[in-house]
């Protein structure tokens, strides 16, 4: 802290402003470009808010899985996505089996989807762990793109594995009638997908949070992911550790692929790829490493995607997100809240 | 590699190699028929045509990642200009044009733009060239991973903006037909019925891009770099002009794909987006991995093989799989296979098949530093106490 003694030249504060407006110009220019459209729609916004806060958190709760593991080991797991669809798959294909439809009582249909919740999130957090023990450890010291490469070959072999199991998009049973308008507030119909999403999520993340700031397991992640070194000298089983990590991630990943297969009501094996990443978009946009980032990166994307949908098609909307992701990572590597990263 | 073997110049085994290619179709599809049966000696003449595009799409891939050292996942998308400039420049697509330059007699007649085909593919390459420049320059402050996910993510919204512009691409029906092959005072070339022209004119395209390869990796602007990729701030301390140097690596590399595109192009008859694929960047980047990332040899090995296995090998498979009644077909899990290689690979033997010798100390630097440090301790030098006694 020297350098608070050296006294600081005074600065204009109408430049200071215009320079912290230019240093976050994207961000300036993304909400610019949100209120634009409120004045210009107020409504129709405030609809697409909503729709883009709720798919939203199916984004987060991906983009945690990729931050979470970029933060303890510094690698873009490329499979993340196709754990999220083996989620879905996982779901879906229990509720086929055990032949639950929106007709069952609401006993069954809670227990169904709470169920599906635990099968799908343990299946997704196993499958994490596996490809973290056959993909990444044997690489772990070598140069660092041999394990993003063997991350894009674990994702097409899943995405195969997917295609194998549910050649055609399939279509979940409506547990929650998904469609249907619980209340209203101002003119925007809140849907039942909508409250599940969010009903979903939000206990998901206290807890996530929880355990990664409050519990012995968080602080030896995170101090692991400060300085692996100096973590195993203090006693920490540093593999474990990472194993812990892609566990959570896919844990979050498979809630995600639940949460997807309701509110979308369709699975198919190409869906991982995409919301892979849109979910990486998030977490690049919320400072790739930061959690709270990558929940805002996840809902701020669910957002300029809703409208991106209904001003330019939904066609352009994928363009759009690649479009912001090369932004971000070019003129703003660190994110919302990141800090500087190695990579910047 | 035994010394007899080692002792036989390299120019002959290029002399062998180029003739056991100009050989190849006259031999090799007919033994395949007499095997197999059916069509497979011309699926598999079909699939040699193709085979000797992608070794020109893995040769230019292998200039930015073997050795330039920077991972492109989106080279579908030079694959896709070059594709598109054959289709824009040799087809009715433009009808409200007329412009005819050096064609056939029969396309003089036809509304469009209708240029040669050699005038495309010069055009072709250069256009693709400078947009390999264009998308390469903002990633140039990025390393690593970064750097892979931005040239992704322009690997894929290049398809989706030719998807969705339809007034240009034509969207998924693409553009169809496409002017064939024309040499002035030769004629056009009769493929997909004979495809032994269309094959040498691939097989001269090769040998083009071989050349350029092999004098390129030997010049001033190759080692500059194998000298980046190695270390950026070493290379940079030694003068290197590192925007230089990875422009023309992203450009060079980019220009092969739309030479290679611009011919797959009219090959095919058809320029359309499903085409231009996420997959494919992927798998011409596993033909650069398994081959051996900056070896030439080992690129042009690794490409034969998968684009072989790709295109031959799996749908002759399926014909198996039908009779035995397995219930998938192998073609639609070809990137399934594709990546149980990548990964087999990349854990096992990340330097490839035939391994640039510089690269695979790289990759292998870790157990080198530490097997070296190992040898230092089990054997101390003679009057060199183990540790240090201090007073």
């Amino acid at each position: 802290m020297e350098a608070a003694a050296v006294p600081k030249p005074r600065q204009d504060p109408v430049r200071r402003v215009l320079a912290a407006v230019w240093g976050n110009i994207l961000w300036v220019g993304l909400l610019a470009w949100i209120v634009v459209y409120f004045i210009h729609n107020p409504t129709a916004t405030l609809t697409d808010l909503k729709d883009g806060l709720s798919n939203g958190t199916i984004w987060a709760l991906i983009a945690l899985g990729y931050t979470l593991v970029y933060g303890i080991i510094e690698l873009i797991n490329f499979a993340h996505g196709e754990v999220f669809m083996i989620g879905s798959f996982i779901t879906v294909a229990l509720w086929l089996a055990l032949g639950v439809t929106a007709d069952s009582g609401f006993l069954a249909i809670a227990g169904a989807i709470l169920g599906a919740l635990v099968v799908a999130s343990l299946g997704s957090a196993s499958l994490n762990v596996m490809i973290e023990r056959v993909a990444y450890r044997p690489l772990r010291n070598a140069p660092k793109l041999a394990p993003l490469i063997t991350a894009i070959g674990m994702s097409f072999i899943l995405q195969n594995v997917g295609s194998l199991w549910y050649d055609l998009p399939t279509s979940a049973p409506n547990l929650i009638d998904s469609q249907k308008v619980t209340f209203t507030v101002f003119d925007v119909g809140i849907k039942n997908s909508d409250i599940f999403a969010v009903a979903v999520t939000v206990p998901l993340l206290v807890a996530l949070l929880w355990f990664v700031g409050a519990t012995r397991y968080g602080k030896a992640m995170r101090a692991s992911a400060q300085d692996p070194d100096a973590a195993r000298l203090m006693g920490i089983n540093v593999d474990r550790t990472i194993a812990l990590t892609f566990f959570l991630g896919g844990l979050l990943a498979g809630s995600a692929g639940l949460i997807y297969a309701l509110y979308n009501g369709t699975v198919n094996f190409r869906q991982g790829f995409t919301a892979g990443l849109i979910a990486f978009t998030a977490a690049v946009m919320g400072g790739i490493g930061n959690l709270k980032g990558a929940v805002v990166g996840g809902l701020l994307i669910g957002v300029v995607q809703a409208i991106s949908d209904r001003h330019y098609g939904q066609q352009w909307t994928p363009a759009v997100v690649f479009a912001i992701l090369i932004l971000v990572m070019v003129f703003r590597p660190q994110g919302l809240f990141g800090e500087e990263t190695r990579e910047g | 590699m035994s010394a007899r073997l080692q002792a036989v110049p390299r120019w002959a085994w290029l002399l062998l190699a180029v003739a056991a290619a100009v050989a190849f179709p006259y031999v090799v599809p007919q033994i395949i028929t007499s095997l197999l049966g059916g069509s497979s000696g011309d699926d598999l003449f079909q699939a040699s045509v193709e085979t000797l595009a992608y070794v020109i799409m893995a040769l230019g891939l292998n200039i930015v990642v073997g050795f330039a050292g920077l991972l492109d996942l989106g080279y579908v998308a030079f694959f896709a200009f070059g594709a598109y400039a054959m289709g824009w420049l040799g087809s009715g697509w433009f009808a409200e044009v007329d412009f005819h330059l050096l064609v056939s007699k029969a396309s003089e007649t036809l509304p469009g733009i209708h240029v040669n085909f050699l005038l495309i593919l010069i055009a072709a390459a250069a256009f693709t060239g400078f947009f390999g420049a264009v998308l390469g320059a903002p990633t140039l402050r990025l390393r690593g991973d970064y750097l892979a996910i931005v040239t992704l993510a322009f690997g894929e919204i290049v398809p989706r903006v030719l998807e969705n512009w339809t007034a240009v691409s034509n969207g998924r029906q693409g553009i169809t037909p496409v002017d064939r092959v024309y040499f002035p005072g030769y004629g056009e070339l009769d493929y997909p019925i004979d495809l032994y022209g269309v094959y040498f004119v691939a097989l001269a395209m090769v040998v083009i891009t071989l050349f350029i390869n092999v004098r390129l990796r030997d010049s001033r602007l190759g080692r500059a770099w194998v000298a980046t990729r190695e270390d950026e701030v070493a290379a940079a301390a030694m003068g290197v002009n590192l925007v230089r140097v990875k422009l023309w690596a992203y450009a060079i590399g980019a220009a092969f794909g739309g030479f290679s595109g611009a011919f797959l192009g009219t090959f095919r008859n058809v320029v359309n987006v499903d085409q231009f694929e996420f997959g494919f960047s992927v798998f011409i980047l596993c033909m650069v991995i398994i081959g051996g990332m900056g070896n030439i040899w080992g690129v042009i090995l690794g490409a034969i093989a998968l684009s072989m296995l790709d295109r031959f090998l799996l749908p002759q498979l399926d014909s198996i799989s039908d009779t035995l009644g397995l219930g998938f077909s192998f073609t639609s899990i070809n990137f399934g296979i594709f990546g149980f290689f990548l990964l087999v690979m990349m854990v096992l033997r990340p330097e490839g098949f035939l391994p640039n010798r510089r690269r695979r100390l790289e990759l292998h630097a870790d157990e080198l530093d530490a097997a070296a440090a190992a040898d230092r301790i089990a054997q101390p030098a003679p009057g060199e106490e183990l540790y240090e006694a201090r007073r």
